[in-house]
């Protein structure tokens, strides 16, 4: 769904809602998405399976003092029934008028943090919960890499990855390398090299642009579902609502184990996608130079490739 | 080469964020930030090189019509050659448009009588997905009724999809004078190369100006990928521009196709669509590189 359309498509959640999130075979986790004014008390057991927590807070929405007293409120509760939660705070709608400048941002964030610990002192035994915090927007970004943050707690065999990722980069003399899923856009993994925000979103919008590319040319074309939902979107519009939530399942469809895109850019960076393994894509920044060398390129990314394949088998089917 | 185009409707249609987006590489959600336009906004915008438009984006509150009407009657309607007339589909008062609307008419019926006219029913993403062809059909019926006579060609937009980029695409190429030369070349290229497809887009603004298809009856591709097409590489280059990087060219492939995305003529980019598995990668690079020179021998000042 794109940010516009949660304006005028969302009802409020009224009940917590389960996800499972398996796109991938690498990172699978299941999302509970609870309702704002949700009564913790009678939920208790709800935190047992927990291992982590991401609380959503409307930076828009002054004074945080009732929010933030009921935050310091679910991880006293949270940390009681699992000592090892990890929580996240998401300082969300960081966007608009109010935030213009970084800096409001960040004096946002610091109010948030200061106000947070001042409630934890007034609980026993908060004193060791690490809690985290995001300045995030659904119209940036920013949600979708603080997310990722937050998925990548959750991947068992992150630092292998990692150290894949680093040898990877340093053969190619690569600036960056991001494995992704392909279905959410976040990232499982990066190497060691810092991570710089431009970037990282180039390599999310090349996603997108891969995915609607290959959902308008790399479809099963003589396929008669495929006619079908033609006809029927120029006929009487029937079930329109659904047609579209068939797009976007069949455009995932589309990636395929050749699935293969590059970009170049004016100053000398060329973006490289990489089927890695359904749903994951291997995404690379890397000098035009370098990639002038692209069978190389593609014969490392092929060991990559074996090593995750051989890592998945291992861990064996979830 | 100037040609003189009138952006009208009523006040709060989208005229500036239609423009906005176009020419001025706004993002959708950046025009919730414009203010009204005052009066009439003069802008020039260069089109595949030498064409310039001169774009007269008309404010539409009820003050300015009576000096549109009135005052300023043949400055604004004299010499035109395109108007563009903008609906707001959730109007609250569709009798006082159309009151507007047929005013327009009359004052351009007298001092442009050649002028095309594009009418553009706007917002339609406020609409039901399931609803907005009935409606649509709907108020094409009343616009015709208001026409005048004069011929019209209507179409449903949004700036939060690809219809911005259809209609728009198909108002500008009506300025383009050897366009259908430019077809003709661009079909023996589709041929030689053994390409699906070939897709010529405005360098700036990404809007489709010419395409050719070969074979399309068994493909059955959907029938406003160009336009989504704009939209994906229009959006993908704004990005670019954060990081100061410009787009230069891309390459998508699956097991069923490859596409290819590239700088071309001077004014344009090209898209070339190959699904036969034959052909190499590097085959297509070269005749596009070949058609280039071609392309801007043939077509260097259009
Ligand atoms: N939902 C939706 N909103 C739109 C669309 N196009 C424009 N808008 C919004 O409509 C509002 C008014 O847009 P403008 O472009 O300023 O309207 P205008 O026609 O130039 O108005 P005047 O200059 O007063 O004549 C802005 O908040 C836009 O974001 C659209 O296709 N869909
Ligand atoms: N400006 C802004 N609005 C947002 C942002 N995130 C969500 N919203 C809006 O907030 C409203 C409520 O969102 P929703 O996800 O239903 O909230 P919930 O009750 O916490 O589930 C919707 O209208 C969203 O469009 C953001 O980052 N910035
Ligand atoms: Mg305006």
């Amino acid at each position: 769904m794109s940010p516009h359309e949660t304006l005028f498509r969302l009802e409020s959640t009224p009940t917590p809602q389960h996800l499972i999130v398996d796109t991938n075979r690498l990172s699978q986790f299941e999302l509970i998405d609870f309702p704002g004014d949700w009564d913790e008390a009678s939920n208790n057991p709800i935190f047992l399976g927990l291992s982590c927590f991401v609380f959503v807070l409307d930076a828009q929405d002054e004074p945080y003092d009732l929010v933030l007293s009921y935050l310091t409120n679910l991880i006293s509760k949270a940390t009681k029934v699992n000592p090892r939660i990890h929580v996240h705070v998401f300082i969300n709608k960081v966007d608009g008028e109010l935030f213009l400048s970084e800096e409001a941002k960040y004096d946002c964030r610091r109010d948030i943090v200061s106000l947070v610990q001042e409630e934890m002192e007034t609980f026993q035994g908060l004193d060791n919960v690490n809690v985290e915090y995001y300045l995030t927007s659904i119209y940036d970004h920013s949600v979708y890499e603080s997310f990722s943050k937050v998925v990548q707690k959750l991947v068992p065999a992150l630092n292998t990855i990692e150290s894949l990722l680093n040898v990877l980069v340093e053969r190619n003399g690569m600036e960056k390398a991001f494995l992704f899923d392909v279905a959410s856009k976040l990232y499982i993994s990066t190497d060691s090299n810092p991570v710089d925000a431009a970037g990282y979103e180039l390599c999310s919008d090349m996603i997108d642009v891969v995915l609607d590319v290959s959902g308008i040319y790399g479809g099963r074309h003589n396929s008669d579902s495929n006619r079908e939902i033609d006809d029927c979107s120029k006929g009487e519009g029937e079930g329109g609502e659904q047609d579209k939530s068939v797009t976007e399942e069949e455009k995932n469809g589309y990636y395929d184990s050749e699935s293969c895109a590059a970009i170049h850019l004016s100053n000398g960076i060329v973006l490289y996608l990489k089927e890695v393994e359904s749903m994951l894509a291997l995404v690379c920044l890397t000098r035009e130079e370098s990639f002038g060398r692209r069978g190389l390129v593609d014969y490392n990314i092929g060991v990559f490739k074996e090593a995750i394949k051989k890592m998945i088998e291992v861990a064996g089917p979830k | 080469m100037k040609k003189k185009v009138l952006l009208m409707g009523k006040a709060h249609s989208g005229k500036t964020s239609m423009r906005s987006i176009i020419f001025a590489n706004y993002l959708a959600r950046d025009t919730m930030r414009l203010s009204p336009t005052l009066d009439v906004e003069h802008h020039h915008v260069r089109f595949l090189g030498n064409l310039v438009l001169n774009l007269w984006d008309c404010g539409g509150q009820d003050a300015f019509y009576e000096s549109y009407f009135e005052r300023d009657r043949e400055t604004i309607f004299r010499s035109v050659e395109l108007l563009i007339y903008v609906f707001d589909i959730e109007s609250d008062n569709p009798e006082k448009d159309f009151d507007h609307f047929s005013g327009v008419l009359e004052a351009i019926e007298e001092n442009s009588p050649d002028a095309r006219i594009f009418v553009l029913v706007h917002k339609m993403d406020l609409v039901h997905e399931d609803e907005r062809d009935v409606i649509f059909e709907d108020r094409q019926r009343i616009i015709q009724a208001h026409s005048r006579g004069l011929s019209l060609q209507c179409f449903a937009t949004s700036i939060w999809d690809e219809t911005l980029y259809k209609a728009w695409s198909e108002i500008v190429t009506n300025l383009i004078p050897n366009i259908q030369l430019l077809k003709t070349h661009l079909d023996d290229f589709c041929r030689i190369s053994d390409a699906d497809e070939v897709v010529l887009f405005e360098r700036a603004t990404f809007l489709v100006i010419a395409h050719t298809s070969q074979n399309a009856a068994q493909h059955n591709f959907d029938a406003h990928r160009f336009e989504k097409i704009s939209n994906i590489v229009k959006q993908f280059k704004l990005s670019c521009g954060k990081t100061q990087a410009g787009f230069q060219g891309m390459e998508v492939k699956n097991s069923l196709f490859s596409a290819f995305i590239d700088a071309f003529t001077e004014n344009t980019y090209i898209m070339v669509i190959v699904s036969d598995p034959q052909i190499e990668t590097a085959a297509t690079l070269i005749n596009i590189k070949n058609a280039r020179e071609h392309f801007e021998k043939n077509f260097a000042r259009s």
